[in-house]
């Protein structure tokens, strides 16, 4: 009887311990940021290899402008732009990395729709890509336009994205009937349409030009000029902690403002004797920025200097490489495009 | 006093410990949820599902609910499964006795054949079937006909589809027919307890099954057409076929891939049950008189199937649950269309996670029910 009277308490002692750990716990709200600066590193959602977006190569450095907005985040709130753990994600992994804390900012060229904001328990902090779905063919079919679609025709994509969504409005509006084939991997999708499968592959149209980099003959296919949809890519954030939802969101904004005022990695120390309050605010040289994140107050001028402004990145991982040279919409407003975020004051 | 206590409270605290654990849990991930911003519930089911699958069974459209596109999903399960655990069987049997040939070729390539296909992992074989045999089939443009009516291609395996009038009148004979059989092979028994004379049931099985079809064609105005796939142009350089039945390679790989690997697992099965009769079985039938026909049927194999059964039931139960494999070729499964789009769609992880591991151990438990039915309808009656 005594035996078992003593397993009975420690069965309690047990439970007393587990419930005050939950406790614990939910006492603590916006707590993001602490764990960061406890762990040293941010960790970082991003894809399995999108050229110009967030590509691996071979010694495991990762590299493209969703990497950056990471990277950013480091420089902000750690110091050090290189202190990311990446986490490469599917498609239909990334909301539940999130959400369940694995991760604490996904940067995977991820569409912001008012059911992914409002659902799931996301909040997206910007927009660093502008793009749009296209869809991508062979030369030798001649097809030239997504007019000439026909009945019976094969589409290759990524399940749970937007795409597969679009892609049934598209056909459904224009009544044509198709056969949707979707992995959930992008070399999959890849290897398929290259392979013959499908007579085309659609996504995002930045998402193609990045993969026909991968194909077997990057020459043998075309994008077409068609683009069927709105796809604002931009990082996101777990729903309910605003601190860390506003280091993630001006840590964007900074790199877009930076180019703005022209403020590069080269410059930005010399920026700080500058005559302009916006430039000096955007370096650390006046006002306190960081306060209200709980930060110092040179957390932008270590984003510009060690990750670069948005042009810098933008150059560096998609125009140089190749992929798309022509920024489009993803200017600045000052110069034809779309890019303008609130200011830094 | 004392006794009872003992013996009952272990059992009191074990059901105490797993209500904490199960507890524990579901406050926990409740909290959470709460603290995130996350409902839980079931409501979306009724949504509009809004995405397109590429193979269907029953009937399908982005309109219709995330409920049907979960069953429709289940259904893809179901047919390859099931199209699984057949060719698995029938590949299983004949290399299983394959291997216990006298022949020295017969019997080593079987066992080479076992060996090869049982230790490399199944996703594997999938990737090879779909990937590198998918590459190697011709575009539709080149399709040389199987059979002179079906074409395998890139795109999939293009087979006449059938077009029947009176279709009824047909499956009215043909039931007729099964009807007609059931009550002869009854028959048959009782002539041979009573008479110890042997009518050929067999051939009269096949004469009834062929004939009476027959005459619901001759004079029941049934009518078999069949619409062949044509090849149409899509583009310059991309065809398709039109009309038929089109089998998607992704189904095709999928089936291949699932058979093959398990039709070893059942090979062995087949194997060890055979040898597990003792030799004395088969000589003793053979000193009365028994052909060897006979010896196997009547002698061999209902002794040899108590022991084959139990492990392929899970070989099959392993099939079924290796089906989800299929995400990795985008046939359309349950995992890959409800776990997968669904739950992207609409972001409910735990719901949609609880329901797709629920179905899956339905399937499992129906099927190991099914099977052990059947285990006990076969084994030694004890009097």
């Amino acid at each position: 009887m005594f035996k078992h009277l003593k397993q009975l308490t420690s069965l309690f002692a047990m439970i007393a311990v587990l419930f005050a750990f939950t406790t614990e716990a939910m006492a603590k709200k916006s707590k993001t940021l602490k764990n960061t600066q406890k762990k040293g590193f941010v960790r970082c959602g991003v894809s399995q290899g999108l050229p110009g977006f967030s590509n691996a190569d071979a010694s495991g450095n990762w590299t493209g402008i969703d990497v950056d907005v990471c990277r950013a985040v480091a420089a902000a709130v750690l110091g050090d732009a290189n202190k990311v753990k990446f986490t490469p994600l599917s498609a239909k992994e990334r909301f539940t990395a999130l959400t369940s804390g694995e991760i604490d900012v996904l940067a995977r060229n991820t569409t912001w729709t008012l059911s992914r904001d409002a659902d799931i328990g996301l909040t997206f902090v910007g927009v660093n890509f502008y793009d749009g779905q296209g869809f991508m063919v062979r030369k030798s079919s001649g097809i030239t336009s997504v007019d000439q679609f026909k009945n019976g025709i094969s589409a290759c994509t990524n399940i749970g994205t937007t795409t597969e969504l679009n892609m049934r409005d598209f056909f459904n509006s224009r009544g044509i009937s198709y056969e949707p084939v979707a992995f959930e991997k992008a070399d999959e999708v890849v290897a398929a349409y290259d392979a013959g499968r499908c007579d085309t592959y659609t996504t995002d149209k930045s998402g193609l030009a990045a993969q026909r980099t991968k194909m077997k003959n990057p020459d043998e296919h075309i994008v077409l000029p068609e683009t069927i949809s709105k796809e604002p890519l931009g990082p996101v954030v777990r729903q309910g902690d605003a601190v860390w939802e506003d280091i993630v969101r001006w840590s964007l904004n900074t790199m877009i403002e930076a180019e703005e005022y022209g403020i590069t990695s080269a410059n930005a120390d010399s920026m700080k004797t500058s005559d302009n309050p916006q430039i000096k605010r955007l370096v650390g040289a006046e006002g306190e920025m960081g306060a209200a994140f709980g930060l110092d107050n040179e957390w932008n001028l270590r984003i510009i200097k060690q990750v670069g402004n948005y042009g810098e990145s933008y150059k560096r991982n998609i125009a140089d490489t190749g992929i798309l040279p022509d920024r489009g919409p993803n200017q600045l407003w000052t110069k034809g495009g779309i890019l303008y975020v609130p200011p830094a004051r | 006093m004392n006794n009872k206590i003992k013996r009952i409270l272990p059992q009191l605290l074990t059901i105490l410990f797993v209500i904490f654990v199960f507890g524990f849990f579901t406050i926990n991930a409740q909290v959470n949820m709460d603290n995130r911003g996350i409902d839980f519930g079931f409501g979306f089911l009724s949504q509009e599902a809004s995405f397109d699958m590429q193979f269907t069974l029953l009937d399908y459209d982005g309109q219709d609910s995330y409920l049907w596109a979960y069953v429709v999903a289940l259904l893809n399960t179901l047919l390859v499964s099931f199209l699984g655990i057949i060719f698995c069987t029938i590949l299983g049997v004949i290399i299983g006795v394959a291997r216990l040939s006298q022949n020295f070729l017969i019997k080593n390539s079987a066992a080479w054949y076992v060996e090869f296909f049982r230790n490399i992992p199944l996703l594997l074989q999938i990737f090879f079937w779909y990937y590198a045999a998918l590459r190697a089939l011709p575009l539709p443009e080149n399709a040389q006909p199987w059979f002179g009516v079906t074409y395998m291609t890139i795109k999939g395996y293009y087979i006449p589809s059938m077009i029947w009038e009176n279709l009824n009148v047909f499956m009215s004979c043909l039931i007729a027919a099964i009807v007609a059989i059931i009550f002869i092979r009854i028959y048959a028994r009782k002539i041979q307890e009573r008479e110890g004379k042997q009518l050929p049931v067999l051939y009269i099985s096949l004469a009834l099954i062929t004939i009476l079809p027959l005459f619901s064609f001759l004079i029941g105005g049934v009518t078999l057409d069949f619409e062949m796939p044509v090849l149409k142009q899509l583009a310059q350089t991309s065809f398709i076929f039109e009309g038929g039945i089109a089998l998607p390679p992704e189904l095709i790989a999928l089936v291949l891939a699932l058979s093959l690997y398990t039709s070893t697992f059942v090979a062995e099965c087949v194997r060890a049950g055979i040898q597990g009769i003792s030799k004395g079985q088969k000589e003793a039938a053979a000193s009365v008189g028994l052909t060897p026909n006979q010896i196997l049927k009547l002698v061999i194999m209902p002794q040899a199937l108590r022991i084959i059964i139990p492990p392929t039931t899970n070989q099959y139960l392993n099939l079924t649950k290796n089906s989800s494999l299929a995400a990795a070729i985008a046939y359309p499964d349950l995992v890959l269309v409800f776990a997968g789009t669904a739950l992207m769609q609409t972001g409910k992880a735990i719901e949609i996670v609880g329901i797709t591991m629920l179905t899956y151990l339905s399937i499992s438990l129906a099927i190991a029910a099914l099977m052990n039915w059947y285990n006990k309808r076969i084994e030694i009656k004890e009097k």
